[in-house]
Order: C-alpha cells, then structure tokens, then sequence
C-alpha cells in the first residue's frame, strides 16, 4: 500500500520510518502521555501512602500505618458515615426524581422540549455555583425559612444547614436539583426506545395505564437504573466542590466528605503519606461500585452475545 | 395512547410537572432578581424577593469593583483566566483526542486495545490519586501557579474522554472507505483531513461542548494549583465568599455568581441537544 507512495518518481528516498515519524509522534505521544501519567500518577500515590511523608515526599516504609491513622480518625469516619448517608439518600432520590420526571415528560405533554430543559440546565452551571446559591437559599437568616417568617409565620423552622443532624441533608437537596436532570435524561430515552408494539399489545388486552408502566415499561428499564445508580453513586464518592461551596464541611465537621478529608490532609495540615492513604481508600470505595458494575456489564455482553 | 384532552389525571399531570419546573428555576430565579438588589435591600428583608430598585450596579460591581483578597478588579481577570485554560485546553484535547479516536478505531496499531484501555480508566480514577504528583509535576517544570499548567493537565486528563467519545463515532465509519483511500496512496494525516475530519462535524461539536463545561466548571485543580491573581473563576468564587463573610454583599454576589455561569448556561442553552448528546454518551461508555 504504502510502497505505491514511495515509488511515486520525485519523492526523497526516506526511510519508511522517518517518513512516518510525524504520524508516529501524533498517535503515540498524546495516547502515551496519557496512558503514562494515569497508570504512574496512580502508582506513585499508593507508593506515598507507605511512606512517612509528611511535608515532602520521602521514601521509607511504615506498612499500613497511615491507612490506620485515617481510618482511625474522627474526620474520616464522620466523612465515611456521611458518604454511606449522602450516596444512597442522593443515589436513590434523585434516581426516583429522575424516573418520575421522565414518566411525566412521556405523557405526551405540550412543551415537552421546554420543560426538559428546564430539568436539565443545572448540569450546565459549576457545583461551585450550585453551591453556593444553595447555601443562600437554604440560610435561616437570609433564604427560605427567614422568607416564611417575614411573610408572618414566625415559628416556621428549615435550619437544616446550621443543623449538625440535618446538614448533611442539605447536600443532598442541592446534589438532586443539580443531577436528577441526568437521570432523567437516560430514563426518557429508555421509555421512548420500548417496543412500541408491546405496549399496543398490552393496551388490546386491556391493561390501563398503570399496569402498563408496572408490568412492562418499568422492568425494562432496570439496566438503565443500573447505570444511572453506578454513575451518580462515582459522583457521590467524588463530591468535593459542591460541599466546599454549600457547608465547607460544617457546621464544625458535621459534613465532612472523603475528597474534602483527602483536601485537608494534604493540602493544609501537610500530611502527604496519610493525605495519599484517603485517597487510595477512595478509589477503593469507588471500585467497589465500579468493579461489580464493570462484571454485570461484562455478563450482559456476553449473553447478548449468545443470543 | 394517551390523549391530548383534558381530563383529571392530564391536568394532574401537568400541574405536577409545572410545579417541579418552577422548583427547578427557582434557585435561577431568586439569583437573577437578587443580582438586582442592593446589598442593603437584601438585608431589609430575604434573599428571595422582588428588586424595588433595580441595582444595576452590581454588576458593574461585580464584573470590575469589588475586592477579593487584596486586588480590587472584580471578577474579570479570573474570568479572564477561565477562559485562557478553558479554550486552548479544550481546543488542544479535542483534537488530539480526535487523532488518537481515529487511530484506534480506523488505523489501529499494535498495543491499541490495551493503550486505549488504559486511557478510558481515566474517566474513572479519582482526581485525588492525581493531586499529589500533578503537584510535583507542575513544580518540576515551572508550571505551578500559572495558566499553563492548567491548560497542560485539563489537556493531558481531557484524552481520556475525548479519545472515548471520538472512537465511538469513529468505528462507525465503515474501515473499507480508509482501505481504500491508503490503496490510493492517502496517508495518515491526509486521510484524517480529507475524510475522517469532514465526517466529525457533531462528534467534534459534543466533544468541545464536553470540555469546554467541564473545564470552565472545575474547581479541585483551579483551587490546588493557583493561588490568588492565577485563580479560574470557580476559585475565585469561593474565595469571593470568604472575603465578603463578615460584611456579605448578597446583591454584588448573586451578579458574580451570574457572570460566571454565563459562558456555560449560554452554550447549554444555544447548544442543548449537544450538550445532552455528550451526557448520554459518556453514560453509555
């Protein structure tokens, strides 16, 4: 194939090689560097974990004493209780938001482009933004609770952001505005890709409604439920930005999250081994989502395979 | 089928979904109205109400007065800087993602598969494994604290779905069409220029859609590796409202808060359909 080019008369007789450098160069460096940076980033984080860095990186080995520390302390166990709390109470509310918001934009509804992307404009704006209006709107002294009072109901009580119990919750609130619009998105285009046939099928048998949706809509959404969990579960694992801006953390720790422990440790107290150690538990936690998932996944494929 | 008049359960219906609509632009709604209220005003009363006079100037404010931390230049220069790491990182890994797309998907190589494997573990690996060494990284070579660093790690992190989304278009293209045009001579890039890119026209625009949100919207870098005049607006934000905490100037902030959502509320609402398309796709993966 190439030889055709090389044979063309005018052409200087370069080596195959060097005339394929620049192409060379183009696949490999970007895909490399990538490649390179991912796989050795990642090793060179689980090496520090072992060691006892602290300011700076230094080489050394304390075997799984940092991990102990983090686990051991009061911040990471209050950030893992908040992230079994935050992930499941955002995972499954804003799935359910996401799946009613898609059953009622499929009724054939005027509008209906509209109002879709009404329920999907906050995907657009930062999690710092989405933050921090929360944080206005949800402030007793300046959102709606001080709004309820002016407007003559002085004994009306929404406190949940300076609420050590409750604040946690305010994530939550603020994560499902940003995010159901997601799921939502994902569930509409596995309600509009059903056989619209059966459907009609079950209609003549005289099905109503309901039982339409129950019995054949729904359960053929369930892998799209799987993948709607699995990424809103990564984001929750993940959430940094949302809680710096809404609660930084408080009141005191009260919202204190893996990524913002991570934060903490290396960043401002200069733990560099133990800052390290939070950040392999997280990509721990992460694949004990993502590696079931990654095997479901595999499973399906096979079988669709087969059939 | 469900039909078009109105009976009970339709007007249900559209009452519930109204209701969540309102709810969803309500948080829209009461920064726009308060980005139009004085300071004073909003502490009279709440941060939800009705601007009795419009206070244009706090955006003026906003866009070039106020001071955050000791530099008094409002939230332009970091807007300035979230556009100068923005456009070229996503320019930059756009089309090296395009290129490495193509070259798994239609050229392949030895090794593709598994580099390519490798690249798409990025969508998942915690930025927090990365901090650390991007950190050592950016020192190493005299990029901490500037723009270019940040438009050097938005580029290098950017592949992993840049590459993964323009692969997937890409193996659609039917591999007889590159046979042919190398039969006839065409090389690598030419191929790509000639055939591949005129093709990419909504992958590429999906792809830029992508990067350019997620760039203008992230914060963890931004944050990590500048400090004060080098800051992305994301930073600058944050930092905005710990400057303010004593003597909080709501109306000032809510204009701040508007600017910077602009760029990417602009671009979602001029380019949607893209935009959900790139949200599906990277689920899809």
């Amino acid at each position: 194939m190439s030889n055709a080019a090389a044979m063309r008369p005018g052409r200087p007789a370069l080596p195959e090689w060097v005339r394929r450098l620049p192409e060379y160069l183009m696949i490999w460096v970007p895909l490399l560097l990538s490649a390179a940076h991912l796989v050795s980033f990642s090793l060179w984080t689980i090496w520090i974990s072992f060691t006892p860095s602290t300011l700076v990186p230094v080489t050394g080995w304390v075997g799984f004493r940092n991990y102990t520390a983090v686990a051991a302390s009061r911040n990471w166990q209050i950030a893992f209780d908040n992230l079994l709390l935050f992930g499941s109470a955002f995972v499954l509310l804003s799935a359910a938001t996401g799946l009613i918001l898609a059953i009622l934009l499929d009724q054939r509804i005027r509008g209906e482009n509209v109002l879709r992307s009404i329920f999907l404009y906050p995907l657009a704006v930062s999690f710092v933004v989405t933050g921090t209006v929360w944080s206005w709107l949800l402030n007793p002294g300046l959102g709606i609770q001080k709004l309820v009072h002016d407007l003559g109901w002085t004994s009306f009580k929404f406190d949940w952001l300076i609420d050590r119990d409750m604040a946690i919750w305010t994530i939550v609130v603020a994560a499902i505005w940003q995010s159901s619009g997601f799921a939502m998105a994902l569930f509409l285009a596995g309600l509009r890709s059903v056989d619209s046939d059966i459907i009609k099928a079950a209609q003549i048998d005289g099905a109503g409604p309901v039982r339409t949706y129950r019995r054949i809509i729904l359960p053929s959404l369930w892998p799209i439920t799987i993948t709607v969990v699995v990424i809103q579960l990564q984001f929750a694992i993940s959430t940094f930005d949302l809680v710096r801006a809404l609660t930084n953390g408080g009141p005191g720790i009260a919202t204190q999250l893996p990524a913002l422990v991570v934060y903490d440790l290396m960043f401002q107290r200069s733990l560099l081994g133990r800052g390290a150690a939070a950040a392999v538990l997280m990509l721990l936690i992460l694949l004990a989502v993502l590696l079931p998932y990654a095997a479901w996944r595999y499973i399906q494929r096979r079988r669709a395979a087969h059939a | 089928m469900p039909d078009r008049s109105f009976a009970p359960s339709r007007i249900l219906i559209y009452l519930a979904v109204f209701l969540i609509a309102a709810a969803w632009l309500a948080p829209l709604v009461v920064v726009v109205l308060n980005s139009l209220r004085s300071n004073e005003e909003i502490a009279q009363g709440s941060m939800i109400g009705w601007p009795q006079h419009v206070a244009w100037r706090n955006y003026a404010a906003a866009w070039s007065g106020f001071c955050v931390a000791e530099t008094c230049a409002g939230i332009r220069p970091y807007m300035l800087n979230s556009a100068l790491v923005t456009i070229p990182a996503t320019i930059l890994s756009t089309l090296l993602g395009a290129i490495a797309g193509y070259a798994v998907s239609l050229w392949r190589f030895r090794g593709d598969n598994w580099i390519y494997g490798i690249v798409t573990l990025g969508l998942f690996l915690p930025q927090q494994m990365r901090l650390l060494p991007w950190t050592i990284v950016l020192r190493d070579v005299g990029l901490i604290n500037t723009l270019t660093g940040l438009v050097l790690i938005h580029t290098i992190q950017g592949l992993s779905f840049t590459t993964l989304f323009c692969r997937n278009y890409y193996v659609a293209i039917p591999p007889e069409l590159i046979r042919a045009a190398r039969i006839d001579g065409a090389g690598f890039f030419r191929i790509f220029w000639r055939i591949i890119l005129p093709l990419s026209g909504p992958i590429l625009i999906v792809t830029v859609i992508w990067q350019f949100t997620h760039i203008w919207n992230e914060f963890l870098y931004g944050v990590t590796f500048t400090t004060g005049q080098q800051q992305p607006v994301t930073a600058a934000l944050i930092a905005l409202s710990a400057a303010v905490a004593d003597i909080p100037q709501h109306g000032v902030q809510s204009a701040a808060v508007i600017i910077a959502a602009l760029p990417t509320l602009l671009i979602y609402l001029l380019a949607g359909k893209y935009f959900v398309r790139g949200l599906t796709a990277g689920a899809v993966k």
